[in-house]
């Protein structure tokens, strides 16, 4: 799978090469639980309109 | 940090036009329900303070609002176009989120190949994030009866990951054990049953929360369909100036 033509970020190590993925998707999971997920009032209000939107479970 | 720099690039740009089209989808199909329902906010058997009294204050939610849960004092944006520019910004930083996701996980698997294989990925996508969650707890509108807040995170949360895991196991594995264990771990959410409220009488018409269900599942899927597909196509860009600028690109 670490083919030149079917990969992004040829000349990295294969652990690396996880490291940085699961990095990617922590860092996206995170984005997405603080703008839809979080409690605090201000990120509730701010996007209330969104969170309703995608369906995610909203007061 | 090649690979990390190259997930977060192709993540950006598809979250960024993927956020885009939602809002601009949204403006027109949920938005406008959201708003009709808040009207009915005042009868709401939710967990509203007392309702009236607060009418004139600025709120995230229209005129006649009563207060949520929350304190009085938390800011919101005003109703109008700050409410709307918070709502795009929500819509395209999340958009990078689930793109980060989507092209982080699908990198473990191989890389999507072109737009076309990026918009079975945007499928799967929706399945995970809309379909599967959508299914116990149905997009739902302002004052609508709805269980504790952290049960139903939680059991979205678990949802998501069981389906995730379920969908990967059929397509990434071979043998027909996997596939099933991965059923049943796309089944089991289902068979546990999401929280509800305690009674489901709503002053929300029947028609309306219809309308939203359906428009809220479409943008949701035509959402993924984009995020997938440009993801697609940035990345076998991506992949192939990569393959032949090997050593300046490292």
């Amino acid at each position: 799978m670490n083919t030149a033509i079917s990969s992004l970020g040829t000349s990295t190590s294969a652990a690396s090469r996880v490291a940085q993925l699961g990095f990617a998707a922590l860092l996206g999971i995170f984005i997405v639980g603080f703008a839809g997920f979080s409690q605090m009032d201000v990120v509730h209000n701010a996007a209330h309109d969104y969170r309703h939107s995608m369906a995610f479970p909203c007061h | 940090m090649t690979v990390f720099r190259n997930v977060v690039f192709v993540a950006a740009l598809a979250g960024l036009l993927a956020g885009l089209v939602m809002a601009a989808m949204q403006t027109y199909s949920t938005v406008p329900l959201i708003l009709k329902a808040e009207t009915f906010e005042n009868g709401g058997g939710h967990d509203h303070a007392a309702p009236g009294a607060e009418a004139a204050e600025p709120h995230s939610h229209g005129d006649a609002t009563p207060a949520h849960e929350h304190s009085e004092e938390a800011w919101a944006p005003a109703d109008g176009f700050e409410r709307f520019g918070y709502t795009v910004l929500a819509n395209i930083v999340t958009a990078i989120g689930f793109a980060l996701v989507l092209v982080a996980v699908s990198e473990m698997f191989g890389g999507i190949a072109s737009w076309r294989q990026g918009i079975f990925w945007g499928f799967a996508g929706f399945a995970v994030f809309t379909l599967a969650p959508g299914l116990g707890l149905p997009p739902e509108l302002p004052a609508m009866p709805a269980a504790d807040l952290g049960d139903r995170q939680i059991w979205w949360t678990a949802t998501v990951i069981a389906t995730a895991v379920g969908l990967g196991l059929i397509a990434f594995r071979s043998g027909v054990v996997w596939s099933l264990v991965g059923v049943a771990l796309i089944v089991a959410p289902h068979i546990v049953g999401a929280p509800q409220p305690v009674s489901h009488d709503s002053p929300i018409p029947a028609d309306l929360h219809r309308q939203y269900v359906v428009a809220a599942t479409v943008t949701n899927l035509i959402f993924w369909v984009v995020l997938g597909g440009v993801a697609g196509a940035i990345r076998s860009r991506v992949a192939r100036s990569a393959g032949s600028l090997r050593d300046s690109f490292a």
